[in-house]
């Protein structure tokens, strides 16, 4: 449907723009993340994929700060921001899209953005962009987000994170509950997103999705990389025995993987 | 005409009821603490303007504009400290934490102003004087004024929270502060203008009240948080206007209960709010946002 963003002379070299050094991450007594490390360069799509209870939210939230690690590093273009509050990283262009959406219920559409303005970094993006990029949203713009349909609600978050010109958009989920056909549709709008000099870390259990738009991908499999590497460089196969930790039992299993 | 003239008064009331109560609204609706302390500190604030009048003679109205922004800095400090920590241990602490704040703050009045009780003299003519409507009514100045502050009060938020920038971000932490930090809002902050708004409000309230009545190192919890969490239930848990609804109910139920007998004035206005508990559990004005 839509072509790979893919800038490959960019990635690579460099400072990564943001890094995540063998995090580790707690949730009481479960170990939600284990050694994570991975590194996403300026203008690259980077997609974390993984079943459910893999870890990917967790890793997210970690990056965004509203988890602390019990080991590990996160940093922005070098910097080590390990132990700064949530609120800071999103005003230095750290902006997750919540799994579930998170919207403010009480607020209207565009009272939404305009709370994503409110510490929003210099940039490309104003609220006026987000209702050009998505024209329904400003006939729409004064009606509350529990009136909106869930893709509709899912464009206002993504709407939301972008009006603060984040450096990195982190998305969580973006498939979570949805139609595919507004899967397809919301993914198929990312290299309109990526062409203003985005760069993305995704995380999401609809592979062939993530594929689709990833430039370099990470399997995570119960808190552990399991596979790395580029869209081009891993078959199909390499994926699903990823995906579901069939390592040995893979080629016994075969067509029985399918989920 | 001693019937519409009891009603005349309770509406009055109402206003200092509402100042009483639309503080203690607020911090529920905006950070689920229901501030235990939110009476007694009216006090504090009805003693700091005995204080600031005695010691520098100025103007009663003077003291106000000193009076509200010293609560206000209170407010802001208190929850960013003490009820911070409390949040961070969970809602029910806050419940603790602030009823143990009651009790200190009553306790140390005590100690250090005994039990005699204290007013502001706000000037005979504002204390005494009165319009009079046919030959049974009367408006006293005093609770004119003080109803008209309540309004001002809620017009003023409710422009704060619903027109202005900062309210929006109030409005977006109220509902989910994970992903107000998301967008950069540090809501420990917000939760601090919230309890300085609402302890501003219940400085007036606890000034009004020593202007109207006398102030006593127990009136926080016996009168103010009282009336102040019936008139909130009365109007409707986190309804800003549903406090003035509140309040003129409450004072309305409480003159018309003197007007049967003096000693049923407390008591009429306890059975108006049991009445509402039972029939009407949301309040009179139902939350804006039920979703």
């Amino acid at each position: 449907m839509t072509t790979p963003v893919k800038r490959d002379g960019e990635v690579g070299g460099g400072t990564p723009l943001l890094e995540a050094r063998d995090l580790t991450v707690n949730h009481g007594q479960l170990r939600a993340v284990d050694a994570i490390s991975l590194r996403v360069y300026p203008g690259e799509v980077y997609a974390m994929i993984g079943a459910n209870g893999a870890g990917k939210s967790t890793l997210l939230r970690t990056i965004a700060g509203l988890h602390q690690p019990a080991a590990g590093a996160v940093l922005l273009d070098g910097q080590d921001l390990t132990r700064v509050r949530p609120e800071r990283r999103a005003r230095q262009g750290i902006a997750l899209v919540p799994e579930g959406r998170r919207l403010f219920g009480s607020l209207s559409v565009e009272e939404n953005l305009k709370v994503g303005t409110a510490y929003a970094r210099k940039g490309p993006w104003t609220i006026d962009r987000v209702y050009e990029t998505f024209t329904w949203m400003k006939d729409r713009r004064n009606q509350r987000t529990a009136q909106l349909s869930g893709g509709e609600q899912q464009t206002v978050a993504i709407g939301r994170a972008l009006v603060a010109n984040p450096r990195v958009l982190l998305l969580d989920e973006l498939s979570l509950g949805l139609a595919p056909v507004i899967v397809q549709r919301i993914y198929g709008m990312l290299p309109q997103i990526l062409a203003t000099g985005l760069t993305v870390l995704l995380v999401e259990q609809d592979v062939s999705q993530a594929l689709r738009v990833a430039s370099r991908l990470q399997c995570l499999l119960e808190g552990r990389t399991t596979l790395e590497g580029t869209p081009a460089d891993v078959t199909a196969e390499q994926v699903e025995a990823a995906y579901f930790g069939l390592t040995g039992a893979a080629a016994v299993l075969g067509e029985g993987s399918e989920s | 005409m001693a019937w519409v003239n009891a009603i005349v008064q309770g509406v009055l009331t109402g206003g200092l009821y509402a100042l009483f109560a639309c503080g203690l609204s607020l911090m529920f609706g905006v950070m689920k603490v229901v501030n235990l302390a939110h009476g007694d500190l009216a006090v504090v604030a009805g003693y700091v303007g005995v204080g600031v009048i005695t010691v520098t003679n100025i103007p009663v109205l003077w003291s106000v504009v000193i009076v509200v922004p010293v609560m206000a800095v209170i407010g802001y400090f208190l929850q960013r400290t003490l009820i911070q920590s409390a949040l961070n241990r969970g809602v029910l602490t806050t419940l603790i934490v602030t009823l143990g704040l009651s009790m200190v703050i009553e306790n140390a009045l005590l100690q250090f102003f005994t039990a005699n009780s204290r007013g502001i003299g706000a000037g005979m003519t504002l204390v005494t004087g009165s319009f009079s409507l046919g030959s049974q009514v009367e408006l006293p100045y005093l609770l004119l004024v003080i109803f008209a502050v309540a309004v001002a009060v809620l017009l003023g938020l409710q422009w704060f929270l619903s027109r202005s920038s900062y309210g929006r971000l109030v409005r977006a932490v109220a509902d989910d502060q994970e992903a107000a930090q998301l967008s950069g809002a540090d809501y420990r902050h917000v939760f601090g203008i919230a309890a300085a708004l609402a302890l501003g409000t219940v400085a007036l309230g606890g000034m009004a009240y020593s202007m109207y009545s006398t102030l006593d190192p127990t009136a926080g919890t016996d009168t103010i948080l009282l009336f102040a969490f019936v008139a909130v239930v009365i109007g409707g848990l986190g309804s800003l206007w549903g406090t003035l609804v509140g309040g003129i109910v409450l004072g309305i139920a409480q003159q018309i209960g003197a007007q049967i007998n003096i000693s049923d004035e407390l008591l009429a206005g306890y059975l108006v709010f049991l009445l509402v508990l039972v029939l009407r559990p949301q309040g009179l004005v139902s939350r804006r946002a039920q979703s």
